[in-house]
């Protein structure tokens, strides 16, 4: 593998029973590189996302995600990627620094590097009046910055975002973005997925989903020159429904 | 008027929910109520509907007071809320029945209103709604809300993690709905959808911030934007932060939205600035605002 490819997928293929979930796709991710991974409901794009996270066993094909096999060495990549869901956010009754800790040690994270990351993490964040309220008293802004910190804490060559910031008020929302580019410009891979189109415009690339294939991908600018519409929002309309 | 709103506010304990929400809409009106989640607009969705009493402040659906009038209120509007609150263990066809039974109609009686919409679910009408896609739950939950035939529709983020090709269906429902004269009331947090309604309220932090039609409200923004791009976002980001006559810089996709203090300002000034800072690439180009521009501003 190429060190600048973080991500390589070939032919992959996932079938439940008879029906084929994803239908082998094909692409690759660079290394710093914002990567927006788009379908409708439906389409394959969580299945997908699935294989590549190391929880779910391919069909067939091959991919390759931080350097490791994902047939053979799931764990490993387990250990070099974050992950950020909308839902999963994280313990409402720990206070912000107890959050921090508590992912810190799940990632293995020595005692002594939790306190200095926490320190870094509470201070960029502005959360320093908070560090110590639960963060179910949080609002919702707030939890999904500091959700991506904790998901970035154990330096991770990838980040899997899922539908990061759906509902946000358009501000933080941008705050968000803010940080997403950040962390691209040091070299962590950002891989988001979502069906929020506006989410799509941020994205270096983007790929779509259709029924388990990739029908579509490119930067947004090309995908909005190739269907001539002058939106992520109508490229999908005009591909979804063919 | 078929909605009135006025000076309502509401708070849980110490938490302000709403503070003096106003606003009208008329009758036949598709009305937007756009806001992020925290916004009110759920709390203000139960006053509506007679499901919570605010602290402060009146309101009239149909004609009726909130308050006093509450039990014909209920029988004239429609409600679907935000969580979907079917009976997951029955069927498309019992939960139909079930809502119909409820308002002492018949599915038969009202059939004309629902049609469009059912003939999409009525294949799997034997399917419980804990088994059907989030689409087609949608569509179930806009028939039993339509089903006792109500003056008012009220919508609460129907659209909500849903993907873009059942959100366009959606707001074509809600159009051919508003034609049968039905008052819609919907609210949502995607900042694009106002552009699909007459009128919409702006609401943040439980405070209303505009109300107008969609177009008027983006000619109130007064400052030219410039849409600006360069060969690293992250970089163009901090250089144009850190620019001592920014007014505001928000990302925008691939550009950022910048607006200047000045009046008297020039591009090429900032491009100049923009290279010294070692940006390549750069292009700076007027563009007109969006309803989420005017929204970060009214907030700001």
């Amino acid at each position: 593998m190429s060190d600048n490819k973080v991500i390589q997928v070939e032919k992959l293929t996932k079938m439940f029973g008879n029906f084929t979930a994803v239908n082998a796709i094909s692409f690759e991710v660079e290394k710093g590189e914002i990567f927006g991974f788009l379908g409708a409901n439906g389409a394959g794009k969580t299945t997908a996302m699935k294989m590549l996270i190391g929880i779910s066993n391919p069909t067939s094909g091959k991919a390759n995600v931080a350097g490791f096999d994902v047939f053979t060495r799931a764990e490993d990549i387990k250990k070099n990627i974050g992950y950020m869901s909308q839902k999963f956010a994280l313990y409402d009754d720990l206070t912000v620094k107890e959050n921090i800790t508590f992912f810190g040690g799940i990632y293995g994270l020595s005692r002594t590097k939790i306190k200095e990351k926490s320190a870094v993490l509470v201070e960029e964040l502005g959360l320093e009046a908070v560090a110590n309220k639960l963060v179910g008293a949080l609002p919702l802004g707030w939890k999904q910055k500091l959700s991506f910190s904790v998901a970035l804490l154990h330096n991770p060559k990838i980040v899997f975002l899922d539908e990061p910031t759906g509902g946000v008020d358009p501000i933080t929302r941008r705050q968000f973005w803010e940080m997403i580019y950040k962390a691209a410009n040091h070299g962590t891979t950002v891989f988001v997925t979502t069906h929020y189109m506006d989410e799509a415009e941020y994205c270096d690339r983007v790929s779509i989903m259709v029924n388990g294939k990739i029908e579509a991908l490119g930067t947004p600018r090309k995908l909005k020159e190739q269907f001539k519409v002058d939106n992520m929002n109508d490229v999908f309309l005009k591909l979804a429904r063919g | 008027m078929s909605i009135t709103v006025s000076n309502i506010s509401k708070s849980y304990k110490s938490v302000k929910a709403l503070e003096n929400i106003y606003f009208n809409v008329k009758e036949g009106e598709l009305f937007g109520l756009i806001g992020p989640d925290g916004a009110g607009k759920t709390t203000l969705f139960r006053i509506l509907t007679t499901l919570l009493i605010a602290n402060e402040g009146s309101a009239t659906v149909a004609g009726f007071d909130v308050v006093s009038d509450y039990k014909k209120i209920r029988n004239n509007v429609g409600y679907m809320p935000g969580k979907f609150s079917l009976y997951q263990d029955l069927t498309i066809e019992e939960n139909l029945n079930f809502f119909a039974t409820i308002f002492g109609t018949t599915i038969k009686e009202n059939y004309e209103l629902i049609k469009d919409i059912y003939v999409q679910i009525e294949p799997f009408k034997d399917r419980r709604a804990g088994k059907l896609s989030g689409g087609m739950k949608q569509k179930l939950a806009l028939c039993c809300a339509l089903i006792h035939k109500p003056k008012v529709l009220f919508l609460d983020e129907p659209t909500t993690g849903v993907d873009p090709v059942s959100r366009k269906e959606f707001w074509d429902m809600l159009k051919r709905l508003q034609q049968k004269g039905i008052t819609i009331l919907v609210s949502t947090p995607y900042m694009d959808e106002a552009a699909l309604c007459d009128r919409v309220a702006l609401i943040q932090d439980g405070k209303i911030l505009q109300v107008d039609a969609p177009n008027a409200i983006v000619k109130h923004y007064s400052k030219q934007i410039y849409n600006i791009s360069a060969h690293n976002m992250y970089l163009l980001i901090n250089a144009l932060k850190s620019y001592k006559y920014n007014h505001s810089v928000y990302p925008f996709g691939e550009f950022v939205h910048y607006t200047d203090q000045r009046a008297d300002f020039n591009p090429e000034n900032l491009k100049v600035y923009l290279e010294s800072k070692k940006l390549s690439q750069i292009v700076i180009k007027n563009t007109e605002p969006t309803i989420e521009d005017t929204f970060m501003e009214l907030a700001k």
